[in-house]
């Protein structure tokens, strides 16, 4: 809202147009909402469950097929998830767009690189790495 | 970053006391913020004790006995004093609403008057609200179609339809939800607020209106609708007990179906 512009208010209010998107950032986070109430509920009891056993317990535990796999499942909609809330904190707060693109991007690559670090944990003791 | 406080030069001083008239009984104190852009000087908070047996109920009666009898300088929007013009929202006891509408007894201790949140203020108790009027405009709020009237009778609706308009159709353009809504302080010129999305939705509505899909393609981005995070302050401040947020929540379902 610049006040020196001599564009209407209409012209300022309309701006670039509607970006025709939002509703699969929409959709999305609320599909990964749902799919994360049974999949964190299932970890919390497991790891408290894992309370006293030995690391090769644990270990084969993680490795067992449908613990490998609820896992990958967790760590996708955990990263999908807080990638798409935190970005939405960054678009409301943040009103330097160098700054804001930077962390956008921060964030983005953080999330990949640390959601691929995590599945490859779990698949290397899957398969017995 | 959004700001959290006010800068130097717009934080409120101690103003002006008005004492309560000679042989007055039952008294109030109305604190009210005062500013004149004109003036070179921070806003401040003038102190009016008045004397309850002799004025009318409103928050609004007392700042138009004010005006009339202690200080003709105050400034503020009013007219039609029954909640319909929605002239005289401000912010009264730390909510939005209409003056008009605002019991004094339900305010315990001391009556603080503010203008609407986070709006530039012209003087006093009027706020600029060229934005939101702008953005209002922009979502073309009066019926469109493609299908000419019929020649002998007007646009039919059911009654089932037509009953989809109540709750939207009341809302006075006061914009007590808009300005109380964080995600329109921080984003407000991006996004359209729940005071113009809800009249956005009350055409989406409209069995009459042939432009839904166009609407909607008006609205889906990620800031002119989606910086609504359900927060609620708008449904809470409404003056008039409107839904704004669920409104909203509305588009968002049709924006979804349409997939």
């Amino acid at each position: 809202m610049s006040e020196n512009s001599m564009r209407t208010p209409l012209a300022r209010v309309r701006g670039l147009g509607a970006a025709k998107d939002g509703v699969h950032h929409w959709w999305m986070q609320r599909l990964t909402a749902v799919a994360l109430v049974p999949l964190v509920l299932w970890f919390v009891i497991s790891v408290a469950g894992l309370a006293g056993m030995s690391y090769a317990q644990a270990i084969a535990w993680i490795s067992s097929p449908w613990v490998s796999v609820f896992l990958v499942l967790l760590i996708v909609a955990t990263f999908y998830h807080a990638q798409l809330g935190v970005q939405v904190v960054i678009e409301d707060y943040v009103h330097n767009e160098p700054v804001k693109l930077a962390g956008l991007v921060a964030l983005k690559f953080a999330a990949i690189i640390l959601a691929v670090a995590a599945i490859f944990a779990v698949l290397k003791i899957a398969f017995g790495g | 970053m959004a700001e959290f406080t006010l800068p130097a030069n717009s934080k409120p001083k101690i103003g002006n006391t008005y004492p309560a008239p000679d042989g007055a009984k039952r008294t109030k104190t109305f604190k009210i913020y005062r500013y004149d852009p004109d003036k070179s000087e921070n806003p401040r908070i003038d102190s009016y004790t008045l004397d309850l047996d002799d004025m009318a109920p409103m928050v609004l009666d007392a700042l138009i006995k004010i005006k009339n009898d202690v200080d003709t300088t105050l400034t503020f929007r009013r007219s039609c004093r029954e909640g319909i013009c929605g002239s005289c929202s401000m912010n009264i006891d730390g909510t939005n609403t209409l003056a008009c509408l605002k019991p004094i007894d339900e305010v315990q201790g001391e009556v603080h008057i503010y203008p609407l949140p986070h709006m530039p203020v012209i003087k006093d108790l009027v706020p600029d609200l060229t934005t939101p009027y702008a953005q209002l405009a922009s979502v073309e709020p009066w019926l469109q179609t493609k299908t000419p009237p019929p020649p002998t009778s007007e646009r039919l609706q059911s009654p089932e339809e037509r009953e989809k308009l109540d709750g939207l159709w009341e809302c006075v353009l006061c914009f007590c939800c808009t300005t109380s809504c964080p995600s329109y302080w921080w984003n407000g010129d991006r996004y359209l607020g729940p005071a113009v999305l809800l009249q956005a939705y009350r055409w989406i509505a409209d069995s009459r209106d042939e432009f839904t899909g166009e609407r909607l393609d008006a609205l889906e981005d990620p800031f002119r609708l989606y910086r609504c995070h359900t927060i609620m302050n708008c449904t809470k401040t409404c003056p008039k007990h409107l839904n704004p947020a669920k409104a909203i929540a509305e588009i968002k379902k049709l924006m979804v179906m349409r997939q």
